[in-house]
């Protein structure tokens, strides 16, 4: 690891204050952080610890919804009560990530802002226009099983790790932030998170100094809940595919349902052309084909992960089949 | 630090004269402990220009006994225990969280204490594998480990053993899993499916998995 000052916020802003200054970052989980620290690929002059900060409770909104702060724990908002009556999706995809000991230490802002874990950007020694921009993209011709098929640029072809950010794309959940003057500001998940194109080292809309403070959820929208991952191993791996599905339907009949894709762009994909296919649609095998025909629009594999179109049409298949029957 | 350290060239090679007759003699751990710190840190200060950061205190309760340090920041939480403090039951495996050999628990909650900083956890507890029970006196957990064969080389046993602590503790609190059928539901069943996707951050190279888990299934009987 690089040498760097630790300090210790004493409140959010004051946070977010030191984390304008450049080579300033954020800790709070720290698995990912400090695994990439000592790999160099991240090399923060000085950190500072935002774990004391009062940003750990889970409240229910006016609306019906709920406010999760910014260093929830994975494992305590999979556990919520709340969670896991009314928000099963998100439930479920957190519990499909990392493993139990890394759900314990890892938050729910720093689980938004996961780095990529294609193999190119973890080793320093490789061409990466995300970790070194203007360097080059060596996954492009090189081996990527695991990388995107949607949203990809010349630039860089890496995915988005999170499951539960998936999971809050379909969920329809806001980001809340605050910078160092104190202002705070509400972005749409959808807003969120960035295609690469030609900056693929900037992967949010978040500014210099802007620190999430909460992530809230709007009340549930009706039908089933489903997170179908995919993956190469049976537990503790990232998505190949992975869908957050919520769809309302009865007797074979959809009325509506959304659709969020893990493990195929830069950020969770998400179709509105795809869902609107849904709407009062029969549940066969041609609605599905439709759907994922619009899902997969534009898609364009690069060697080894062509397989990844023929998995997301089937994992759509098998997953919208199984919720319109129950 | 010394002048002939800071001046070194920040990209020459560093030497370290070692043979099999050194590292018997001094001790490997000895050795690189005394060797690389310092040249990491006058590397660093030399390409920055600056002095290294200052060392940080740090004050926990390890095991029941308070413990204070003055540590680098850079130390994590397994690096102190190891080094610093010679609790070398947790084992540092991948050093990148995806191996569980160096699983401890904090307020008695499992984590990676490879992926931690030790200043983070100022004030508060930490329980290693020393800490549960001695050869004489062993915890249910170390004694079921011992009657299932619960291992082949050991080196994952610690992490096993701590883990396996906590996961029963989640269990008991109705913590679900990704195998959990239904959520909705207060508390899941210790099934053998339940035990191996709670236990999958720690990986066993002899994959001993079997008799693990028949080890953590008995010993949760025990401890309930």
């Amino acid at each position: 690891m690089k040498a760097f000052t630790y300090q210790r916020a004493k409140s959010t802003a004051q946070a977010a204050a030191a984390a304008v200054k450049p080579g300033t970052k954020i800790i709070a989980g720290g698995t990912n952080l400090l695994d990439l620290m000592k790999l160099q690929v991240e090399t923060p002059s000085d950190l500072v610890d935002i774990n004391r900060l009062p940003l750990d409770k889970i409240e229910e909104t006016p609306d019906g919804g709920l406010r999760i702060g910014t260093l929830v724990r994975n494992s305590d908002l999979a556990a919520d009560p709340r969670v896991r009556q009314r928000y099963g999706v998100l439930s479920r995809a957190l519990l499909a990530g990392a493993s139990a000991q890394l759900r314990n230490k890892a938050t729910t802002g720093g689980n938004l802002l996961q780095r990529t874990r294609c193999y190119y950007f973890y080793d320093i020694t490789k061409p990466c226009n995300k970790r070194n921009p203007g360097s080059g993209c060596a996954a492009i011709a090189g081996f990527n099983r695991i990388h995107a098929i949607l949203g990809t640029s010349e630039q860089c072809i890496a995915t988005h790790p999170s499951d539960m950010a998936v999971a809050m794309q379909a969920l329809d959940a806001k980001v809340e932030t605050v910078n160092g003057e104190d202002e705070t500001k509400v972005i749409p998940i959808a807003e969120f998170y960035r295609l690469p194109g030609n900056t693929p080292e900037i992967e949010t809309s978040l500014k210099p100094g802007e620190i999430i403070t909460a992530v809230t959820l709007p009340p549930p929208p009706p039908g089933v809940q489903v997170y179908r991952k995919v993956r190469d191993r049976a537990s503790y791996a990232f998505a190949l595919v992975s869908v957050a599905a919520i769809v309302d339907s009865t007797r074979g009949q959809i009325r509506s349902a959304r659709l969020a894709f893990g493990g195929l762009a830069h950020r969770p994909w998400r179709v509105a052309q795809a869902e609107q296919r849904l709407v009062n649609a029969a549940a066969d095998t041609t609605t599905f084909n439709a759907a994922a025909d619009s899902v997969l629009e534009g898609a364009r594999g690069f060697g080894g992960n062509d397989f990844k179109m023929p998995l997301t049409r089937r994992t759509l298949h098998s997953v919208l089949a199984e919720m319109a029957r129950t | 630090m010394d002048d002939h350290e800071s001046n070194r060239e920040p990209d020459a090679p560093i030497r370290l004269e070692v043979n099999r007759r050194t590292v018997i003699e001094t001790g490997t751990t000895a050795l690189l402990l005394a060797a690389l710190p310092r040249t990491a840190v006058a590397a660093d200060s030399v390409k920055n220009n600056k002095l290294p950061p200052p060392p940080v205190s740090v004050e926990f309760q390890i095991n029941g006994r308070s413990h204070s340090l003055t540590v680098d920041p850079r130390t994590t939480l397994l690096d102190a225990l190891r080094e610093h403090l010679a609790l070398t039951g947790s084992k540092k495996g991948c050093d990148h969280g995806q191996c569980g050999a160096c699983t401890v628990l904090i307020e008695g909650r499992r984590i990676n204490s490879c992926l931690t900083l030790a200043v983070m956890h100022d004030g508060q507890s930490v329980t290693t594998i020393e800490g549960l029970g001695q050869s004489e006196n062993l915890h249910p957990l170390q004694t079921s480990f011992v009657v299932h064969d619960g291992f082949q080389c050991g080196y994952c046993t610690s992490g096993q053993i701590c883990s396996a602590i906590g996961m029963l503790a989640e269990s008991r609190s109705g913590m679900p899993s990704y195998v959990t059928e239904d959520l909705t539901k207060p508390a899941a069943e210790l099934t053998d499916a339940e035990i191996r996707e709670r236990m999958s951050g720690n990986i066993c190279r002899c994959a001993a998995y079997p008799n693990i888990v028949a080890a953590i299934k008995q010993a949760a009987g025990m401890l309930t």
